[in-house]
């Protein structure tokens, strides 16, 4: 999409007006923050055989070089086709990430040791969770939507307390609710159970309505073509109505699953170990916070990121009707 | 031995929307191998009236038969019924997800109950027909307008129905390719498959149609053969109608 008559054309950092503000920005930014002293620079200098630089004149040398290195490489990424300055920029980002982290000075024989117990216990308590109610939540919107839209007064009154309900109290009295208050008219969940039933029931009602705009995005032809042919409404539904809606309800349901990855971390208030709070209770022991948090959160990052690719994929599965 | 039925019977029919009466006491008989063309202003009940015929819409007094068939609100019925009506749409409506071929296949498969094979060789068939085999591969956004409307065309008539409704088969088309899906039509029409045609197209109907009625106010007002519907009109609204659509026409 880079047109001639774009905004963004020429590319904004090339303009000077953009560039040199913002290389200004960024050593002033490193002076302050003190660039020539960072480890990983002194070690790059130390390896570079030059001495540790002291005094301000070696920082403001530092930065300096540093804001060069910054420009240049910015300038050297703008040249890259798009695809390849996609990839350029997640690398380097990502290694800015992983930098920040091993600046932590942390200790990874701690984290040998207590990564086992996150994995086998913690992310296969997560992962069990996210994916039971990821379905659940499915099946949830999926009637809750054919619900809203059947004309049925009592299937629409149901589905709309419930949305209203379950998208109106937060997740974590929920959790509670089923856990603790259940019990109260005789029925007793276990701690994973109430945990999932928790999640679905709360992600279903948000979803309930994202499957609503996707179904109503479909236009009423298709439906008449559909009935017109004899199709019943279950086959409607099921090979004329929802292949295409689900195009619209991919997106924002990646969204939801994503978020749900996290959220099933408010289930450990009921004494589920999961992948949160072992790493919580796990660093508490030994004081060894930060290794515990950090491995938890590359942990959720590369299991999002499992979930975006397999979003990504099946949009690129329903698009290809539509040459995209 | 009775006759066979006529593809379709009305009664009497009325339907109305509050005090807005869109059907006012039609009756109208389409008989085996016929092609009535429909004319008349927009909102005077010409597409209403085909869509009752096959349950898209309901109405409040009088009958429809189609085929024998009494047309009620119960599911079998409009089942039955639709299985003898094939419909063409305006905007055509296909499902956009799915190739040429399976647009045509699904309802073989699901209402007509046809075998896999089967169902892909009679749709081909009917593909052939409306002469496209060589686009059953591709999904209906690859396609022309009137290519599009062609394979509609197709998906309706290898259910093999006793009548085709089409509503406005080219009102949605690019001028260029008005031609193509009423050649379709004149050639269906060579194989005797009884039509009723929503059209403007004045030209056309006067050259396909059995014969022409014309509705205002949701009756018919007049109908005929083309020849003298076109030259002869007896009513005073039909003569204005045709001067207002026949202007450009030449």
């Amino acid at each position: 999409m880079n047109f001639a008559d774009n905004i963004d054309h020429p590319p904004l950092l090339r303009r000077p007006v953009v560039l040199l503000p913002a290389l200004a920005l960024i050593y002033l930014a490193l002076l302050r923050a003190h660039a020539a002293h960072w480890p990983v620079v002194v070690s790059v200098l130390r390896g570079l055989g030059i001495a540790a630089p002291d005094g301000p004149a070696a920082g403001a040398l530092v930065a300096a070089a540093l804001t060069v290195l910054t420009g240049a490489n910015a300038w050297l990424v703008l040249g890259l086709k798009t695809r390849w300055q996609i990839w350029a920029v997640w690398v380097e980002l990502a290694l800015l990430v992983v930098a920040f982290f091993f600046s932590f000075d942390l200790s990874y024989s701690f984290i040998r040791r207590k990564i086992w117990i996150l994995i086998s216990i913690g992310l296969v308590n997560t992962l069990l969770i996210s994916a039971s109610s990821i379905v659940f939540a499915f099946i949830l919107a999926l009637a809750g939507a054919i619900a809203k839209l059947s004309g049925n007064g009592v299937a629409m009154g149901i589905a709309n307390f419930y949305t209203s309900l379950f998208r109106g109290i937060p997740l974590l009295m929920q959790i509670y609710l089923i856990y603790l208050g259940l019990p109260q008219v005789g029925i007793v969940v276990d701690a994973i159970p109430a945990g999932i039933a928790a999640l679905s029931l709360c992600y279903g009602a948000y979803m309930t309505e994202i499957f609503r705009g996707g179904i109503e995005s479909i236009p009423i032809g298709q439906w008449e073509a559909a009935r017109a042919l004899g199709l019943k409404p279950a086959d409607t539904l099921v090979r004329v109505i929802l292949p295409q809606a689900m195009r619209v309800i991919i997106p924002p349901t990646g969204n939801q699953f994503i978020a749900m990855l996290k959220d099933s971390s408010l289930v450990s208030v009921v004494g589920v170990w999961e992948l949160m709070y072992l790493a919580r209770t796990q660093g508490q022991s030994e004081f060894r916070h930060m290794e515990m948090m950090l491995t938890a959160s590359a942990i959720y990052w590369l299991f999002s990121m499992v979930l975006e690719v397999v979003q990504a994929r099946i949009e690129r599965h329903l698009g290809r009707a539509h040459g995209r | 031995m009775a006759a066979d039925p006529p593809p379709v019977r009305i009664r009497r029919l009325s339907k109305w929307y509050g005090a807005f009466r869109a059907l006012d006491g039609v009756d109208l008989t389409i008989g085996q191998g016929e092609r009535l063309v429909i004319c008349g202003p927009s909102g005077s009940g010409k597409s209403t009236l085909i869509r009752t015929i096959n349950a898209l819409e309901g109405f409040q007094r009088g009958e429809i038969r189609v085929d024998g068939i009494r047309l009620t609100r119960a599911p079998a019925v409009v089942t039955a019924v639709r299985l003898r009506v094939g419909m063409v749409f305006q905007q055509f409506n296909l499902f956009p997800h799915m190739t040429v071929l399976e647009n045509c296949v699904l309802p073989l498969r699901r209402v007509r109950g046809l075998a896999p094979a089967e169902a892909r060789d009679r749709a081909m068939a009917y593909l052939a027909k409306v002469r496209i085999p060589e686009q059953a591969a591709k999904f209906p956004a690859q396609l022309s307008g009137g290519q599009q409307q062609r394979v509609a065309i197709a998906r309706a008539l290898a259910m093999e129905p006793r009548l085709m409704l089409l509503d406005e088969p080219t009102s949605a088309l690019d001028p260029e390719m008005v031609r193509e899906v009423l050649d379709t039509m004149v050639a269906l029409a060579a194989d005797g498959v009884t039509m009723a045609v929503v059209t403007h197209e004045m030209g056309f109907a006067r050259r396909f149609a059995t014969r022409v009625i014309f509705m205002d106010q949701g009756r018919i007002v007049e109908e005929g053969t083309p020849g003298g519907f076109f030259d002869t009109p007896r009513e005073e609204r039909t003569r204005g109608f045709l001067r207002q659509v026949l202007r450009g026409d030449g």
